[in-house]
């Protein structure tokens, strides 16, 4: 691989860690602390946003993130070349 | 069946299961030894790594920490999750890549020192031998509770256990152990989590039942609290009334932000768990499996918020205001008509978990906020084995009947108990009067739990000494840079290496530390300061050098150290804590530190020589990432 596409390969994987940890940010130091008493004003059977974000919430969305990542990166390796 | 017989029959056949794979995976080569081969399929090692992570303090304590603790505990659900997102995407694909056995095999090689591999060498054994001590000794707790031996046996037959399918099997032993004890374990976790769930709200999935309402009216000692109540309302309610801050009420901010930050850069710098992500064959496999470990984790991690809630309630609606003589011979039961049965309580109060101390005399027991005895933390003395004439356990230090102001605070009820949160989890069954089988499954999770995690920290020491310390420093050729071992010789030093490490962490269980809570949070902070940033920045800093590196990695550790052995050990006052920032939380900031001192020593410093970037480069590529190599 000539190092320019080696380059541009590091570029798109960079970029997209950084997409996906703003989302890790925002559900759980955004959503479960920082502004877990703004959420909690919202509350749905009993159970305050933010605190569920905190218990609940952000856990499932780390799941989901890490499988966005793998199909994602998948994507870009084939695009490269670079895939096994 | 009896009880007592049904724990024997499910403990004995998953012991023999554990026995029977470790038979089927011997290891051949240090190959299979260190990496389970390399050829573990990505589902296999999600679920072996969810074994590996969730320690005997999650299966057994997590629920009941956060059922005392309330929104705060959030800090530790997310922080012991949010980290896989970090070995996901920071961590694993590239160390998969690189391609070598253990975490101080890239830190020596990407960093051309051996310098550096004995300071990874010496964190890797102290932050593993920390952490397994508490499994031992969560082994020996287990035992001792459900199979009626003695702390120390129980220590002694887990060791034997672990002994037989680590030193035989090494990681693929492990690995396909672990793999039969999450199962093991999720269902111990699941199936009473689901009872109480139906019991409280009549919701099938404990996580919606976070959501439902309950099923039956009680009294919390202030109150009626009419049943169709929405959980989180009803548990709210209740503890206020009793004096507590409310269930979800938010707790400091900063504190949540710090802790959640430390746990979760500690995860993804935990030697044991990184480890895992070498025995898969490729790099998108590590990647996705990073994604399956989580699966499995989340299983349980979101089961626990519910678990927590449902115990608290049960608590309260189970022991406020029952005649304690009457509650203990199982002549009570509920306003519905189910027995509320309290041979649970005389249980653990034999054990020192529970106790009363009837203030206001009136033979009933009270729940409430304040302390009930005179003890450090409110814990009880017990007189001996001396029982009052209704049966319970006599103490010593009990305070005297409740003053008005006291009982001012909470709604004219003074607290009367003393309930170590650590018995939530493995009592819960016997509160919600589950069906004996629960309970033997429960002890045999338990026991899942402890022991996946001792085998997986095990295997990380004898692999750090026998393959690090021994065939990388100690049998080095100089002129070769190679290691003059062979496979045979290190692999019996592998060996040799695992049973030293088991004698030490039984001793460790026998005679814990009296420490070993303070020593655990210690270790998340150094596998947080010492390990998360040396990785990332030898992947994603390719100007990253030696002097950077070895700065950053002492000044991590020595000040992570520093601050816990001062303020925990030194006698120094909380009031001087650094910013208020408590021990446990001190990892995020050995972070920081250790980042800043390495990027700035590395900029005035000799870059690395390419033959170092050009690695760099080809750790970034997934294609050829071949075989985990011997060198």
């Amino acid at each position: 691989m000539s190092p320019e596409k080696a380059q541009a390969y590091w570029k798109e994987n960079i970029s997209m860690i950084i997409k996906l940890l703003v989302v890790w940010f925002v559900v759980s130091y955004g959503c479960g602390i920082l502004f877990l008493e703004q959420l909690n004003a919202i509350s749905i059977s009993g159970v305050k946003l933010g605190f569920w974000f905190a218990q609940q919430g952000a856990i499932y969305v780390f799941v989901a993130l890490i499988f966005v990542y793998v199909k994602v990166m998948t994507d870009i390796d084939t695009k490269y070349g670079v895939h096994e | 069946m009896e009880l007592q017989s049904l724990i024997y029959l499910f403990v004995g056949i998953s012991f023999a299961l554990y026995i029977g794979i470790a038979l089927w995976a011997k290891a051949g080569s240090t190959k299979d030894f260190y990496v389970a081969g390399g050829g573990v399929h990505p589902v296999a090692n999600g679920m072996a790594t969810a074994a590996d992570w969730m320690s005997a303090a999650s299966f057994i304590s997590l629920a009941g920490l956060i059922s005392f603790k309330g929104s705060f505990g959030g800090a530790f659900l997310m922080g012991w999750t949010g980290g896989y997102v970090l070995l996901a995407m920071l961590l694993a694909p590239y160390l998969r890549k690189f391609g070598k056995f253990t975490v101080p095999d890239f830190v020596g090689d990407r960093y051309y020192s051996d310098t550096a591999r004995l300071v990874a060498v010496i964190s890797v054994i102290f932050v593993s031998f920390t952490y397994v001590a508490g499994q031992m000794r969560g082994v020996g707790i287990v035992f001792s509770r459900f199979l009626q031996v003695d702390v120390n046996t129980g220590v002694l037959i887990g060791m034997g256990v672990v002994f037989f399918y680590s030193v035989l099997g090494g990681m693929k032993g492990i690995t396909y152990t672990q793999v039969a004890q999450y199962v093991v374990m999720i269902f111990a976790y699941m199936i009473p989590a689901i009872f109480l769930s139906l019991q409280v709200t009549d919701t099938f999935l404990p996580q919606l039942g976070l959501f439902g309402q309950t099923t039956f009216a009680f009294n919390d000692g202030v109150r009626m609290i009419p049943e169709g109540t929405y959980l989180l309302h009803a548990l709210d309610m209740a503890i206020s009334d009793l004096g507590f801050a409310a269930y979800t009420d938010e707790g400091s901010i900063k504190s949540m932000f710090l802790l959640t930050t430390a746990l979760m850069l500690g995860t993804a710098g935990l030697p044991h768990v990184i480890v895992r992500f070498f025995t898969v064959p490729t790099v998108r496999d590590a990647r996705i499996s990073a994604g399956w470990a989580l699966v499995f984790i989340a299983i349980m991690y979101t089961t626990i918020s519910s678990v927590a809630a449902f115990s608290r309630l049960n608590l309260i609606k189970n022991l406020q205001n029952v005649e304690y003589k009457a509650f203990v011979a199982g002549e009570l039961s509920h306003a519905d008509g189910t027995p509320n049965n309290g041979n649970w309580f005389a249980t653990w109060e034999q054990g020192g978990l529970l106790a009363w101390n009837d203030r206001n005399g009136d033979g009933k027991i009270q729940y409430a906020k304040g302390a009930a005895f005179d003890g450090k933390k409110g814990k009880p003395k017990f007189d001996g084995k001396k029982k009052a004439e209704d049966g319970h356990r006599v103490t010593t230090n009990g305070k005297g009947a409740p003053t008005e102001a006291e009982l001012a605070k909470n709604n004219g009820v003074a607290n009367e108990l003393y309930v170590d949160r650590d018995i939530m989890v493995l009592a819960n069954p016997e509160i919600a009067n589950l069906p004996n089988w629960v309970i033997a499954f429960i002890a045999a999770g338990g026991l899942a739990a402890a022991l996946s995690t001792a085998a997986g920290l095990l295997l990380v020491i004898a692999s750090a000494i026998s393959h690090d310390l021994m065939g990388q420093v100690i049998y080095k050729d100089k002129e070769t840079g190679k290691t003059t071992l062979n496979e045979k010789t290190e692999l019996m030093y592998a060996r040799l290496a695992a049973v030293a490490a088991i004698c030490v962490a039984g001793y460790l269980g026998i005679n814990p530390p009296g420490f070993v809570a303070q020593v655990v949070a210690l270790a998340f902070g150094i596998a947080a300061a010492a390990f998360f940033p040396t990785i990332i920045l030898g992947v994603f800093d390719k100007r990253m050098n030696k002097e950077g590196a070895i700065a950053g990695i002492l000044v991590g550790l020595v000040s992570t150290v520093g601050y816990a052995f001062y303020f925990i050990w030194g006698g120094g006052d909380p009031k001087d804590y650094f910013l208020g920032i408590a021990p446990a939380s001190f990892g995020t900031i050995g972070t920081i530190l250790h980042l800043v001192v390495a990027l700035v020593v590395s900029r005035v410093t000799p870059e690395p020589p390419q033959h170092i970037q050009d690695l760099v480069e080809s750790i970034r590529i997934p294609s050829g990432a071949g075989e985990a190599t011997d060198h």
